[in-house]
């Protein structure tokens, strides 16, 4: 069997893999970003 | 209690995960003409389903939006519609790798491949046009008329292997009548993967819900500093 066979399906697993973390990476970032923002938004209505 | 049910869910996937992991690389044999690589389609196929699947059920959602004027069912479509472009990416890069393998080539323009692609942008260009749009109820209904697009080529997406001739492989699951099915185990690894793979869509999927939810908050949050 060519061994590029097996190194190819890790690539396969790998790539699947690394779009999953990458897109909760994402998600992990944007939630920060959201909740500071929104503790932004209310100090500025409770100022007003 | 709901994020009970996300690490409920998380616990379960991961157990799932590894189980099948073990099962795809130590119980399954190769196969007979591609060896080990088949083991692509493990995850290409959970994945395809999902992807393809979201987009679908996103767009009953974007109907949804059109005939009722309700923002919650435009976020949840919007929620669904970006989990299911990871899934419908990671179709395409494990179906490429697989076809440098098997067919030589990383990509031909064959219905299954090209209807998939043209799927994706259609859907990219959706989460594009959502981030130009500032006023929520305009970015709604123009973002529900793309998914209906959208939604139309990812039925052409599913049948494209039974209407056309294409270098694509055709059906391998019993579900769906194929001439000569895949052994019934590694159908059977493949469902319990997509059953992994849909907890994982669901966890992803709830916390991008309730994302939107903070944007819309904070959406009407501003406008209401602004009235004063």
């Amino acid at each position: 069997m060519d061994a590029r066979n097996v190194q190819y399906m890790f690539y396969g697993f790998t790539a699947a893999w690394l779009i999953v973390i990458a897109y909760v990476v994402l998600l992990a970032l944007r939630e920060g970003r959201l909740r500071r923002e929104l503790d932004r938004v209310r100090q500025m209505v409770e100022k007003r | 209690m709901r994020n009970k049910i996300l690490f409920a869910l998380a616990a379960f996937a991961a157990i799932l995960l590894v189980r099948n992991l073990y099962v795809i690389f130590f119980v399954l044999g190769d196969e007979a003409a591609q060896g080990a690589i088949w083991r692509i389609f493990e995850f290409h196929f959970p994945a395809g389903i999902l992807g393809l699947g979201g987009f679908i059920i996103a767009t009953i959602f974007s109907i949804l939006y059109l005939v009722r004027n309700d923002l919650r069912f435009d976020s949840i479509s919007a929620a669904i519609i970006e989990v299911s472009l990871v899934f419908a990416a990671i179709v395409l890069a494990t179906g490429s790798i697989w076809a440098r393998i098997i067919w030589g080539v990383w990509w031909a323009w064959d219905a299954r491949l090209t209807s998939m692609l043209i799927c994706w942008l259609i859907f990219a260009g959706y989460l594009m046009l959502r981030r130009a749009i500032e006023e929520p109820t305009q970015r709604a209904r123009l973002s529900a008329v793309v998914s209906i697009f959208g939604g139309i080529d990812a039925i052409i997406v599913y049948k494209s292997i039974e209407w056309y001739r294409t270098q694509h492989p055709g059906p391998v699951l019993t579900i769906r009548g194929a001439d000569s099915a895949m052994p019934d185990i590694w159908q059977h690894t493949a469902y319990w993967n997509l059953l992994a793979m849909t907890c994982l869509a669901i966890i992803l999927v709830m916390v991008r819900m309730r994302q939107e939810g903070v944007a819309r908050e904070i959406d009407s949050l501003r406008r209401l500093a602004h009235s004063y």
